[in-house]
C-alpha cells in the first residue's frame, strides 16, 4: 500500500491535472460537436472519469481516503446513468430510427 | 342571528348546490330562494346595528397560525349599505336572468361572487379583504368568458390581468406594511396605527392606488371597461358594474385613507384632477355612442370619476356622498344594463339607430326607464341628486373649480342619457320592427323594485346617510392630523 | 290654514299618482275630474292661505309663516330640511299656478279631448302643479331647487308629449339641456351661499346678508350665478332659444308652462333674492342690461314669424326681458306685477290661439288663417283684449305694469327707456298684427278647414272670458300714485322687499313727467296698432311678406342665426369632439398604451424563446460558455 501511493506520488500533481482536465476539455469537445447520442454518453464517461483520477490523485497526495469513497459513488452513479441512458437512447431510437441528437429538438417552447 | 358568517356561508353553500343542478328552472330558483336568504339572513344587521362609528357584530379566528394572519370580519356604517347594497342586489340580478336559460354553474358562479364581495366589505383584515378581492375576480371571469359575447375570451384576458395587476401592487404592498409593525399583523388596527414616514405613505398609496383606481375606474385606469360591459352577459355587466366596482371605492375609504392619509393629502389635487377630467372626458364619448351598453358604460366612468373625486375631497359631504351615491349607481346601472338587455332579448340588436318609438308599445317601461334615467341625471326627490349634491358640496369645499368642471355633469350628464332615452323611447318605431311586448312578470318586478328605491331614497337619504354620518365622520377625525 | 300649506302641492301630486297609476283603465273625463279637482283643490287652499296673509298684513305683521315637514337630510354641519314658507310673495305665486292652472286644467279637458294620452297629459300637468308650488313654497334654496328642476322635467315630457314627432322630441330635449346649464349655475350659488351664510334658508341667509357690505365679491358672484340659472329658466340671452322651440308642446301647455308660470321662476328668484341682489349692483346693471337686449331682440323676432304660436313665444321672451329689465333697476315689486299681469294676458293669448289653432284643424300659420272674427266671437273679443293689454293700452293690465317698470328704467338709465319704448312698439306692432291675420281679412285656408270653422265648447270659452277680466282689472291691484293709485301691492310685498338693510330705488319723477313717458308709450302703441291695421287688416294677399328680402327682415325672419350659430359653435364641435375622443384618445391613444404594454411582453416574450431552439447541443454550449465565463469573472474580479 505504501508502495502504491509513493508511485502515485512519484508523479507530480501537475500533471496529473492536467492530464485530467485534458481528458475532461476532450469530454466537453465530444459533448458539444459530436451528434451521436451514444458518442455523447462516452464522452460524459470520460469527462467523470477524468474527475475520478483527479479525485483518487488528491486523496493519494493528502492521504486522505475520502477523495476515493467520491470515486466509487461517482462510479456507481454513472454506471446507473448510463443505464437509464442508453435506455433512452434505444427509447429514442425506436421513434426516430436514428441517434442523432438534433433529432431530439421536440421539446422546445 | 346575529352571526356575520352565516352571510358568507350561505352564498359558498348555494355555490355548491347549484354547481350541480343542470336543469335551468331549478337552478334559477334555488339561486333566487338562496339570494333572498341572504338577504332575509342580512336584516337583523340593520335592525341591530347601532349607528355609531364603533366596530359591530365582530369575528375573527386565526386563519395561518405562524404568520398571526385572522380570519377577521366585522360590520361599520360604512360597510353596512354595501353590504346592504350587494344582497339587495344580487337577488335581483337573479331575477333579471329568468327570461334565459342558464345553467346552475352561471348561478353558482354569481353566488360564490357574492361571497368574495361580502368578504371583502367585511373584512377587518388585510389577508381576509385580499383573499375576499381576488375571489370576487375569479367567477366574475368566467361568467363574462362562459357567456359572454363577441371578442369576449380576448377581453376578459385584458379585463383580468389589469385588473390583476393592480392586486399585485396592493400585494407587496400589504407584504411591505406587514413588516412595519412591531408585532407582525395585517390586522386594520395595526395597519392603521403604524404610523408611517412620508416616503413609505408614498409608495403604499400609489401601490394601493393602482389597484383600486384600476377596479373603480378612474381615469386613465378605465379602458377595460367599456369592452368589458360591452362583452359580458346581462347578469356579468349588472355585477360589475353594480357591485364590484364598489369595491374599489370601499378600498380607498376602508383601507388607503386611513393607512396613507398623508400621502392621499398631498396628492388628492392630482387624483381629483383626473377624477374631474375623467368626468368630463367618458361624458363627452358618450355623446356619439351607438352602442347602448358602450353609452352606459362610459356614463358609468363619469358617475363613479365624481364618486372618487368626493372621496379625496376629504369632506364630511363628499364622503358621505360618495357612500350614497355608490347605492344609487349601483340601483341605477343594474336598472339600464336590465332595460338594456330585454330591449336587446326583444329587438335583437343593441345599436341605438335601430332602437325608437317604444314608447307607444311599452308604456310601463317608458315610464320605469324615465324614473331610473331621472335618477341617473341627478333630479332632485330621485336618489340620484342627494348624491352628486353632497359630492359637489365636498368638491366644492376642496376648490371651486373642481366642483365647476364636475358639476359640468349636471348637463353632459342630461345630454348623453336624454339622447340614449330618444333615441330608445321616442320617436318612430322602425319600420321593420318586430312587435314589441310591455314588460310584465320578472321584468316588471325589478323595474318596480328600482323604481321605488330610486324615489325612496330620493324623499328619505337619510335611510342610508343615516349608518354611516358617525363612521365617515370617525374616519375624518382619525385621519386629520 | 297656514299649517295645512304642505296639501298645497300634495293634492296635485296625488293627483298625478291616481291619474299616472290608472290613466289607461278609466274613461278620459275622470281622468279630467281627477286632475282639475286636484288643481281646484290646491287653489282654495290657495286661497285660504292668501286670506290669511292678507289678513295678518292688514294686522300689520309682517305675515310670513313657516311650516316645517320633515328632515330632508343632514351631513356634517349641512341640515337640509323640507320646509314651506307662506308670505305675501309665494302666497301671490300660489294664486297665479292654482289659479291660471286650474283654468287652464279646464280647458284642457276640451283641447285634449281627442288626444290618446288624455290621462298621461293630466297626470304631468298635475305633476307640474306639485313641483311648482314646491318652488314658490320652499322656505329654503334647495327645496326651491326641487320644484326648480322639477318644473323642467315636467316642461321636458310636456314639451315631447307628441313624442312620435322627433323633432318635438328634440325640442323637449334641447329645453332640458339649456335648462340645465341654468342649474349647473343655481347649484354652484346654492355652494356659494352655504359657505358665505352656512345655511340655505331664506331668513337666515338674508338675515346674515344684510350685514354685509355693498359689491362684496362672494355676493356679487352668487347673485350672478343665480342669475346664470334665471336665464336658462326664463328663457334670457344667451339661453332663450329653448322657449320658442317649446311650442311643439300641446298649447294648454304652452300656455301654462312656458307663458304663465314655470318661465317667471326666474323673475321669482330674483325677486326673492332682493337682499341679495341689492347688495350687487354690478349684477344689477348686467341683469338690466340682458334684459332689456332680451326684450329688444325678442321682439325684433317676433315681428316677422308666421306660426302664431312662435309669435307667441318670441312676445313671452321678450316680456320677461322687460321683467329682467325692471329687476335690473331696481323695480322689483314693477316686475312682479308684470309677472302678475304677463300671467293673465299671456295665458289668455295663447288659450286663444289654442281656440284658433282648434278652430282650423292643427293650422298653425297665420297666412293660412284670417277673416275668423265671425266664427269664433268669444275667441276674437277676449284675443282682443289681451292684445291691448300686452300692447299696453289703459286701463288694461299690461298698461300699469310695464308703465312701472318703464318710469323706473327712465330714471335709472333713459338710453334703457328708450329702447324698452322701442321694444313697446315692436310689441304692439306684432301682436297687432297677429290678431288682423287671424281674425281680419278673408280666409285663406283650405275650404275643408272653412267648413269646420266654429267656436269653442264652454270648456274652453270660459277660462278665456275668466282670464280676460282679469286681463282688464288685473292693473289696478297697483295703481300708481300718479294715477290716483296707492301701490297696493307693494304695500303688500313689502315685508318680502324691505329685508334688505338698503333702500330700494324709490321713483323720484314728478308725475309731470310720469304723464309724459305714460303718453309717449301709449300713443305709440296706438300708432303702431293703426299701422299694423292698414298694413294687414285689409291686404288679404300676406304672401308679399316674403318679397321683403331686405336684410333686417331677413334677419328678423330666421331668428337671427342664432340657433345655427349654437349648432355651429357648440353643438357640432361637441359632436365631433366625442367621436376624437373616442376614436383616437380613448382607443388609440390610452388603450393603445395598455395594449402596447401587454403587446411588448408578447414580443419580447417571442423574441426570447427563440433561445429555447431545444437543441442540447446549444443547450451544453451556453452552459459551458457560462461556467467559463463565471470562472473568468472570478479569475479576473479577485
Amino acid at each position: 500500500m505504501e508502495n502504491f501511493l509513493t508511485q502515485i506520488q512519484g508523479v507530480p500533481l501537475n500533471h496529473y491535472i492536467i492530464f485530467c482536465s485534458i481528458i475532461f476539455a476532450i469530454g466537453v469537445t465530444g459533448v458539444l460537436i459530436r451528434r451521436n447520442v451514444i458518442i455523447i454518453m462516452m464522452s460524459i464517461e470520460l469527462m467523470l472519469n477524468s474527475v475520478n483520477l483527479l479525485l483518487a490523485a488528491f486523496s493519494a497526495y493528502r492521504g486522505d481516503a475520502s477523495g476515493q469513497v467520491f470515486v466509487f459513488f461517482i462510479m456507481a452513479l454513472a454506471a446507473a446513468e448510463v443505464a437509464v441512458g442508453l435506455a433512452i437512447i434505444v427509447m429514442v431510437y425506436r421513434h426516430t430510427k436514428s441517434v442523432d441528437i438534433e433529432s431530439l429538438s421536440k421539446l422546445r417552447w | 342571528m346575529d352571526n356575520l358568517f352565516i352571510l358568507l356561508l350561505i352564498p359558498v353553500v348555494a355555490a355548491c348546490l347549484l354547481c350541480v343542478v343542470k336543469e335551468p328552472t331549478r337552478a334559477r330558483w334555488i339561486a333566487l330562494l338562496t339570494s333572498l336568504l341572504t338577504l332575509a339572513f342580512s336584516i337583523p344587521f340593520l335592525i341591530g346595528f347601532v349607528p355609531d362609528a364603533s366596530m359591530q357584530f365582530e369575528q375573527s379566528w386565526m386563519w395561518i397560525e405562524t404568520l398571526r394572519l385572522q380570519f377577521h370580519i366585522g360590520l361599520d356604517g360604512i360597510s353596512l349599505p354595501l353590504v346592504l347594497l350587494t344582497n339587495g342586489l344580487i337577488p335581483l340580478i337573479v331575477l333579471s336572468s329568468f327570461g334565459k336559460r342558464y345553467s346552475g354553474v352561471f348561478y353558482a358562479l354569481v353566488s360564490f361572487m357574492q361571497a368574495g364581495l361580502l368578504l371583502v366589505f367585511l373584512a377587518r383584515d388585510a389577508f381576509s379583504f385580499y383573499v375576499g378581492w381576488e375571489l370576487a375576480l375569479i367567477p366574475i371571469y368566467f361568467i363574462c368568458a362562459l357567456w359572454g359575447e363577441g371578442d369576449r375570451i380576448r377581453v376578459n384576458l385584458k379585463f383580468f390581468v389589469y385588473t390583476f395587476l393592480g392586486s399585485i401592487f396592493m400585494l407587496v404592498a400589504l407584504i411591505y406594511l406587514y413588516h412595519q409593525g412591531v408585532v407582525k399583523s395585517l390586522e386594520w388596527e395595526s395597519l392603521v396605527s403604524l404610523n408611517l414616514s412620508e416616503d413609505a405613505q408614498r409608495w403604499v398609496f400609489w401601490a394601493f392606488f393602482l389597484a383600486f383606481a384600476i377596479k373603480i375606474p378612474i381615469f386613465p385606469f378605465h379602458t377595460w371597461q367599456p369592452d368589458t360591459y360591452t362583452q359580458a352577459p346581462a347578469g356579468g355587466t349588472m355585477l360589475l358594474a353594480g357591485i364590484m366596482l364598489k369595491m374599489g371605492v370601499y378600498g380607498l375609504l376602508r383601507w388607503l385613507l386611513p393607512i396613507a392619509p398623508f400621502a392621499v393629502l398631498s396628492y388628492s389635487h392630482i387624483i381629483l384632477i383626473l377624477c374631474v377630467i375623467g368626468i368630463v372626458y367618458a361624458s363627452i364619448i358618450a355623446f356619439k355612442q351607438q352602442d347602448a351598453k358602450r353609452l352606459v358604460a362610459y356614463s358609468s366612468i363619469a358617475h363613479v370619476g365624481l364618486i372618487a373625486a368626493g372621496v379625496f375631497s376629504w369632506q364630511v359631504e363628499g364622503i358621505q356622498g360618495a357612500v350614497l351615491q355608490m347605492v344609487n349607481h349601483g340601483l341605477s346601472v343594474v336598472g339600464i344594463f336590465f332595460i338594456i338587455d330585454l330591449l336587446q332579448e326583444r329587438t335583437a340588436t343593441r345599436s341605438l339607430s335601430a332602437w325608437g318609438g317604444f314608447a307607444k308599445p311599452m308604456p310601463r317601461l317608458a315610464t320605469v326607464f324615465l324614473i331610473i334615467l331621472m335618477g341617473a341625471i341627478g333630479l332632485p326627490l330621485t336618489n340620484g341628486f342627494i348624491g352628486e349634491f353632497l359630492l359637489l358640496k365636498g368638491l366644492f369645499d376642496y376648490g371651486v373649480w373642481y366642483a365647476t368642471f364636475g358639476g359640468l355633469t349636471l348637463i353632459l350628464g342630461a345630454v348623453y342619457m336624454l339622447r340614449f332615452y330618444q333615441k330608445t323611447m321616442l320617436g318612430h318605431l322602425q319600420p321593420d320592427a318586430k312587435p314589441m311586448i310591455d314588460i310584465k312578470g320578472h321584468e316588471l318586478l325589478v323595474l318596480s323594485i328600482i323604481t321605488f328605491f330610486t324615489i325612496f331614497l330620493g324623499v328619505w337619504p337619510k335611510a342610508i346617510l343615516g349608518l354611516s354620518e358617525a363612521a365617515v365622520v370617525n374616519l375624518l377625525n382619525q385621519i386629520k392630523f | 290654514m297656514s299649517a295645512l300649506i304642505w296639501l298645497i302641492p300634495l293634492i296635485p301630486l296625488l293627483g298625478f299618482i291616481i291619474n299616472g297609476l290608472t290613466r289607461n283603465s278609466v274613461p278620459k273625463i275622470v281622468s279630467g275630474i281627477v286632475g282639475s279637482l286636484a288643481v281646484l283643490a290646491s287653489f282654495v287652499l290657495s286661497t285660504l292661505a292668501y286670506l290669511e296673509v292678507s289678513a295678518a298684513r292688514d294686522a300689520g305683521s309682517v305675515a310670513s309663516f313657516t311650516v316645517h315637514v320633515f328632515d330632508w337630510f343632514s351631513v356634517g354641519s349641512l341640515r337640509i330640511a323640507l320646509s314651506f314658507l307662506l308670505d305675501p310673495l309665494s302666497a301671490i305665486m300660489l294664486l297665479i299656478i292654482t289659479g291660471v292652472g286650474f283654468l287652464i286644467h279646464l280647458y284642457s279637458c276640451a283641447y285634449m279631448a281627442h288626444d290618446e294620452g288624455f290621462g298621461k297629459f293630466f297626470a304631468y300637468l298635475n305633476l307640474f302643479i306639485f313641483f311648482m308650488t314646491i318652488l314658490v313654497l320652499g322656505s329654503n334654496y334647495l327645496v326651491m331647487f326641487i320644484g326648480w328642476e322639477g318644473v323642467g322635467l315636467c316642461s321636458y315630457l310636456l314639451i315631447g308629449f307628441w313624442f312620435k314627432n322627433s323633432s318635438y322630441a328634440s325640442a323637449a330635449k334641447k329645453a332640458f339641456i339649456m335648462n340645465r346649464i341654468g342649474d349647473l349655475g343655481f347649484l354652484l350659488a346654492l355652494f356659494f351661499i352655504l359657505e358665505a351664510f352656512g345655511s340655505l334658508e331664506y331668513a337666515e341667509v338674508f338675515a346674515a346678508a344684510s350685514g354685509m357690505s355693498v359689491g362684496a365679491p362672494v355676493i356679487v358672484i352668487i347673485t350672478l350665478l343665480l342669475f346664470v340659472a334665471a336665464t336658462g329658466k326664463s328663457a334670457q340671452i344667451p339661453l332663450f332659444t329653448w322657449l320658442p322651440d317649446a311650442m311643439a308642446g300641446p298649447t294648454p301647455v304652452s300656455a301654462l308652462i312656458h307663458a304663465a308660470t314655470m318661465v317667471t321662476a326666474g323673475v321669482y328668484l330674483v325677486v326673492r333674492s332682493n337682499v341679495l341682489f341689492l347688495l350687487a349692483p354690478l349684477s344689477m346693471e348686467i341683469m338690466a342690461v340682458v334684459g332689456v337686449v332680451t326684450a329688444f331682440v325678442a321682439a325684433f323676432i317676433a315681428l316677422t314669424q308666421n306660426d302664431i304660436k312662435k309669435v307667441l313665444a318670441y312676445s313671452t321672451v321678450s316680456q320677461l326681458g322687460y321683467m329682467f329689465l325692471g329687476l335690473g333697476v331696481g323695480a322689483f315689486t314693477g316686475a312682479f306685477f308684470h309677472v302678475l299681469t304677463h300671467a293673465f294676458f299671456k295665458a289668455l293669448l295663447f288659450l286663444g290661439a289654442g281656440s284658433v289653432i282648434h278652430a282650423v284643424q292643427d293650422e298653425q300659420d297665420m297666412r293660412k288663417m284670417g277673416g275668423l272674427r265671425k266664427a269664433l266671437p268669444i275667441t276674437f273679443t277676449t284675443m282682443l283684449i289681451g292684445t291691448i293689454a300686452i300692447s299696453g293700452i289703459p286701463p288694461f293690465a299690461g298698461f300699469f305694469s310695464k308703465d312701472e317698470i318703464l318710469a323706473h328704467t327712465f330714471q335709472h338709465q333713459p338710453v334703457f327707456w328708450v329702447i324698452g319704448l322701442i321694444t313697446a312698439l315692436f310689441t304692439a306692432f306684432y301682436m297687432f298684427r297677429l290678431l288682423f291675420l287671424t281674425f281680419f281679412g278673408k280666409f285663406r285656408g283650405t275650404a275643408e278647414q272653412q267648413s269646420h270653422v266654429h267656436e269653442s265648447p264652454w270648456l274652453m270659452t270660459v277660462p278665456l272670458i275668466i282670464l280676460a277680466i282679469l286681463s282688464v282689472v288685473g292693473g289696478f291691484i297697483n295703481v300708481p300714485e300718479a294715477l290716483g293709485g296707492h301701490h297696493a301691492l307693494q304695500a303688500f310685498l313689502a315685508p318680502v322687499l324691505e329685508m334688505g338693510e338698503v333702500n330700494h330705488t324709490v321713483l323720484e319723477l314728478s308725475h309731470m313727467a310720469e304723464y309724459v313717458l305714460m303718453g309717449v308709450s301709449v300713443l305709440g302703441a296706438l300708432m303702431m296698432a293703426v299701422f299694423a291695421y292698414t298694413k294687414y287688416a285689409k291686404n288679404v294677399d300676406v304672401a308679399d311678406d316674403k318679397k321683403q328680402e331686405s336684410l333686417l327682415y331677413r334677419l328678423s325672419y330666421s331668428k337671427l342665426y342664432v340657433d345655427e350659430l349654437y349648432a355651429t359653435v357648440i353643438v357640432r364641435p361637441l359632436g365631433k369632439l366625442s367621436v376624437f375622443f373616442f376614436k383616437y384618445v380613448d382607443k388609440m391613444g390610452i388603450d393603445g398604451f395598455v395594449n402596447g404594454v401587454g403587446d411588448f411582453f408578447i414580443g419580447s416574450g417571442k423574441g426570447i424563446r427563440q433561445l429555447q431552439s431545444g437543441h442540447v447541443g446549444f443547450y451544453i454550449m451556453m452552459m459551458v460558455i457560462s461556467v467559463v465565463a463565471i470562472l473568468l469573472y472570478g479569475i479576473f474580479h479577485s
